[in-house]
């Protein structure tokens, strides 16, 4: 590891003041730090936001604010979040482990790096460690890769489940930026798409300091599910995962939603699938037709095609969950 | 004669020549070592701590890479906790962090300032054991014991949180500690006994 300073800072404008290209800011450091040992990440000073940021859950009029600093374990075991939003609590424990959700942070979650094997293998080139090296996954090991939303610049997948839950309930992120002035980016809008900088997850703007997460309260409480498939039943990351939710009228879905992990570079929606249930009865047949309609455009990569059966299996049996609540 | 003095001072200046370059050469090498140093390993920064561990209060002078694992295994002797995977996949190191279980060596030790710390070390009550450590002699919750401490800081975390109710929850909340002899059944054993109790 490279030595670096260490500085802590009270609040967002002391951290927003000490940031440049050259530091980072930490709160959990779960991915950080280990990216910091495998000199994947080599910030010159580090910024202690841990006390900087709120971490707090609070629920004002129809809203509920995670702090970014609150910890996935305090978000998933909070009375307003599995009152109101379960799927986010159920998706949250899906995750990591007991240790690892003590320690990170919610902004962190959606800020971590991807598990591409070929990112942490710091003698294989990789366009998102390495821009411009090339991607090594792409015609290598690529059985944990993208399946949708790819190019030939970066096949990585986004490694988050909370970010799953948060795509499909149509959250908000708010950040300060460097210019302190205060944004507020829709969920589908703040990870993107390799395009041709597939170095870069988000669309945060650099430098920016994320302060919090915001949710409507909404009626996806009474039938959600989440599911995740993965190598070992625990502590994994996902081959495909899917969170469902469905508003209902008696058999009837007023509204549907409908989001994956482990298909794309980051939290992926299935609008069209989502369009195709509404207004039609809960039933499986209708489930098997959306999961078709979701998957029949996707082109798996060599080692991953397993990966779309899969996907529409776990779609199905997800809805299908939605109703055994 | 003139020819000798000619040589005389040709030879003179020759001499204190090569005393001044051999007197030269060590401190520039060793500026110039000094820089190339400084531009491929970066000074160190090294900052004072005061950590509280075990109910113990320790103040320190460390280096900014230094995670809580390794201040405690390196600084304070305290051998207990143990450097698995050193990258947050095997909960070997897992300690209490204001009660909470953490892992160790993913923690900065200079984020872990004003906190109250707790490593396998600090369970027993003088030379009585916790119940769980107990549990797990009894119930054979170990085969090469490396994992031990962990397995047994995260047991105690997952009986506090209240995550006993079947084997399956149980499995579920100790998936972060992992046990390549495979002692699983004698730590899911131990757990559920020091829940019964």
């Amino acid at each position: 590891m490279r030595p670096f300073n260490f500085e802590k800072v009270n609040s967002a404008p002391e951290a927003l003041a000490l940031k440049s290209a050259k530091s980072n800011y930490i709160a959990g450091g779960t991915n950080l730090v280990d990216l910091m040992k495998k000199n994947i990440a080599q910030p010159e000073t580090l910024i202690d936001v841990t006390t900087a940021i709120s971490n707090t859950v609070e629920n004002k009029n129809t809203v509920i604010t995670i702090g970014a600093m609150a910890s996935n374990n305090k978000v998933a075991t909070d009375k307003t979040i599995l009152n109101k939003f379960p799927l986010i609590s159920k998706s949250i424990l899906a995750g990591a482990s007991p240790q690892i959700r003590n320690m990170a942070s919610s902004a962190g979650n959606l800020l971590q790096r991807t598990r591409c094997p070929y990112f942490y293998d710091i003698t294989t080139p990789c366009n998102k460690r390495t821009p411009n090296s090339g991607c090594s996954a792409i015609e290598g090991g690529n059985r944990m890769s993208a399946i949708a939303g790819y190019n030939d610049q970066c096949v990585a997948v986004h490694p988050s489940d909370l970010c799953i839950s948060l795509a499909a309930l149509d959250a908000t992120v708010t950040a300060v930026t460097a210019e302190q002035k205060e944004i507020t980016i829709p969920f589908k809008d703040f990870h993107k798409l390799p395009d041709s900088t597939p170095w870069l997850d988000n669309n945060l703007p650099a430098n920016a300091i994320i302060t919090k997460i915001e949710v409507a309260e909404n009626k996806f409480n009474k039938n959600f599910s989440y599911l995740k498939v993965r190598d070992r039943s625990s502590y994994a990351f996902a081959l495909v995962s899917v969170a469902a939710a469905l508003d209902l009228d008696g058999k009837r879905i007023n509204d549907v939603r409908l989001a994956s992990g482990g298909v794309a570079h980051k939290p992926w929606r299935w609008y069209d699938a989502e369009e195709f249930l509404k207004g039609k009865r809960a039933t499986e047949d209708n489930f098997v037709e959306a999961a078709k309609l979701a998957t029949k455009d996707l082109k798996p990569l060599s080692e991953n095609a397993y990966k779309i059966p899969m996907l529409q299996g776990a779609i199905v049996t997800a809805l299908k969950d939605c109703l055994n609540q | 004669m003139a020819h000798k003095e000619q040589y005389s001072r040709r030879s003179f200046l020759k001499i204190s020549g090569l005393l001044a370059a051999f007197a030269a050469v060590p401190t520039s090498v060793k500026a110039f070592y000094q820089d190339v140093k400084q531009y491929l390993i970066p000074k160190k920064n090294v900052s004072r701590l005061t950590l509280n561990i075990n109910k113990t209060s320790h103040t320190l002078y460390v280096d900014t890479r230094t995670t809580l694992l390794d201040l405690v295994r390196e600084q304070l002797n305290l051998t207990g906790s143990k450097k698995g995977c050193d990258h947050g996949q095997c909960g070997a190191c897992t300690v209490h962090i204001n009660g909470e279980r953490a892992l160790s060596c993913l923690t900065l030790a200079s984020m872990a300032q004003g906190k109250e710390i707790t490593t396998i070390e600090g369970l027993a009550h003088g030379k009585e054991l916790h119940p769980m450590q107990k549990a797990f002699i009894e119930c054979d919750g170990f085969q090469c014991g490396y994992c031990t401490p962990g397995q047994i800081m995260s047991a105690v975390a997952c009986v506090n949180e209240g995550h006993t109710g079947s084997v399956e929850e149980i499995k579920e909340y100790m998936s972060g500690n992992l046990c390549r002899c495979g002692a699983y059944n004698g730590i899911v054993q131990s757990i559920q006994k020091v829940a019964a109790q």
